[in-house]
């Protein structure tokens, strides 16, 4: 199977590899997907105010899923946060021109980005 | 070294160029129909034919006129188990019955045969081997039935090169008057294989799995105790004692008598060659690898077959890194959109997750030890890579149970 030239590029060459403090109260966790599927993202975002100032990921899965992940990375960082829940996964597709059947993780790293504003906002929720 | 280096001999090998002198000049030169006997470009075909016949016997252990050429291993399956149950299914004699016993880890060319017949009226067992892939004697027996025609098993498997115990098999059908049909296309020139001692009735082979040519296989039909009949599947001319007509393809069977005979020749050296590559390169990846979890048998394995799954890495990303390198299989087809695992991975209880991450090495008679090294050094480059990259593993270090984590399946 093919893949495109900016898959190959995050999956050699992936940005914001790495993890942020779970525990910390601005920081975001969303993983999902599960192991038995071949898939598992983990999305971290650091947000001071309502921007996004920091955003790290960990993938398990095909180059498809890890450059999907990637680019999410490279796109929340310096968003706010509604415009971080704005981003789509048919934009993500797009930009990597992922084949029908890597769409799942597109999917995948839209649902990892809404899975980490959640926890954060369940957080903030939760300081007040 | 020339990369990508080939590490896929389970899938296909090389044509050996000894071979290849041999089957040239059938191409061009001696280009008879050996079914032609009234002059000598026929006689000359026909000749190179029955000494192909004989190389090919010789190796497997039986005599020349038990041999039926056919298309390869996939087209001989088709004609042994329907060929029997049209022959044998409602015959009074002692061998007779519409029962199969098969097993869940087949190649796919033995499980759809058996759907087939399903379709047609036949019962199909389905053993599930043990964990490393492997049926056992007292498993077929208790599955033997009074209407048991037949006893269908792979003997070293493709995926995860484990090896069936045929002979003791084969005794127990034979005692039972069951015909006993062995799926022999990754053994025949590998591991020493004789039809006689292992008790065997019907038994496919491949010549492209032995340094031959592609397109050419062979089914041996057993003929004495007991004398093996089948119905023809391809009809015509009555080629090939009335079993598969069709003109004989000279120059490949050519080079399958040739591919017999070096195997023959070469088996202890190949033997020895291939599980000193085969354990070399398990050993250079252990070193830098933990967490390397081997799918099979270890001891009742293929010479050239190491199946490895490496937790906490997704399979095809882990192709994705040493494609460009070497060439090997993965037992993921994650390129499908429903992500499913190998059957045969399945079968033996492996996790998905641990299937999704499996890969086949097989390596071969020109395999060389700086292929090995140069293979293992980039997966565990690779491995190690997209382990740092892997939530899982980061989990696994912390001490989290994954099996414990409730997962959003998708």
């Amino acid at each position: 199977m093919a893949y495109s030239d900016k898959v190959i590029d995050h999956y050699e060459n992936p940005r914001n590899v790495g993890s942020l403090d779970k525990k910390s109260g601005e920081v975001g966790t969303g993983l999902v997907g599960a192991p038995e599927c071949g898939d598992v993202m983990k999305l971290q975002i650091q947000v001071e105010g309502d921007r996004i100032v920091d955003a790290k990921f960990k993938t398990f899965g095909c180059g498809s899923a890890i450059a999907s992940s990637s680019l999410a990375t490279e796109w929340v960082k310096g968003k706010t946060i509604d415009e971080a829940l704005s981003i789509t996964n048919s934009e993500i597709v797009e930009e990597l021109s992922l084949p029908p059947v890597k769409i799942h993780c597109s999917v995948l790293a839209e649902d990892a980005i809404k899975a980490a504003v959640a926890d954060y906002k369940t957080k903030q929720g939760g300081d007040k | 070294m020339k990369t990508p280096i080939y590490l896929d001999n389970q899938a296909t090998t090389p044509v050996d160029p000894r071979v290849m002198d041999e089957m040239l000049p059938y191409f061009t030169e001696m280009y008879g129909n050996a079914a032609s006997r009234n002059h000598p470009f026929g006689w000359q075909a026909e000749e190179a034919v029955e000494k192909a016949r004989g190389e090919i016997a010789a190796l497997i252990g039986a005599t020349p006129k038990e041999l039926v050429f056919t298309s390869g291993s996939t087209e001989a399956i088709n004609l042994a188990m329907k060929g029997a149950v049209q022959m044998y299914g409602d015959s009074e004699g002692k061998i007779s019955g519409k029962h199969i016993i098969t097993s869940l880890v087949e190649h796919k060319a033995v499980l759809d045969t058996c759907k087939h017949l399903e379709s047609e009226g036949c019962e199909v067992t389905y053993l599930e081997p043990d964990e490393t892939g492997r049926v056992s004697v007292e498993q077929v027996e208790a599955a033997m039935r009074d209407d048991t025609l037949m006893v269908a098993l792979i003997w070293g498997n493709n995926e995860i090169g484990t090896l069936n115990p045929i002979r003791e098999l084969g005794a127990l059908c034979h005692e039972r008057n069951v015909l006993f049909f062995v799926d022999g296309t990754q053994c025949a020139g590998k591991i020493p294989v004789d039809v006689q001692a292992d008790n065997i009735d019907l038994m496919c082979i491949s010549a492209h799995k032995l340094y031959g040519p592609k397109g050419i296989g062979v089914l041996y039909v057993r003929r004495r105790a007991p004398r093996v009949r089948l119905v023809a599947q391809i009809d015509g001319g009555g080629h090939e004692r009335g079993m598969r007509s069709g003109t004989l393809n000279v120059p490949l069977i050519v080079g399958f008598g040739a591919a017999c005979r070096v195997a023959m020749e070469d088996l202890q050296r190949d033997l020895d060659h291939s599980i000193e590559l085969r354990d070399r390169l398990e050993e250079k990846i252990r070193e830098k690898c933990d967490m390397v979890h081997l799918n099979g048998n270890r001891e009742h394995r293929l010479p050239g077959c190491l199946n490895l799954s490496f937790s906490y890495v997704e399979g095809e990303s882990l192709l994705m890194g040493i494609n460009e390198e070497m060439a090997v299989s993965s037992g993921s087809a994650c390129t499908s959109a429903s992500l499913e695992p190998s059957h045969v991975l399945r079968a033996m209880g492996v996790g998905d997750e641990l299937a999704h991450s499996s890969i086949r090495f097989g390596v071969g008679r020109f395999t060389t030890e700086e292929e090995v090294d140069h293979a293992a050094e980039r997966v565990t480059q690779t491995v190690t890579r997209l382990r740092e990259l892997s939530p899982l593993y980061e989990m696994a270090l912390e001490g989290i149970d994954l099996s414990t984590v409730e997962w959003t399946g998708h």
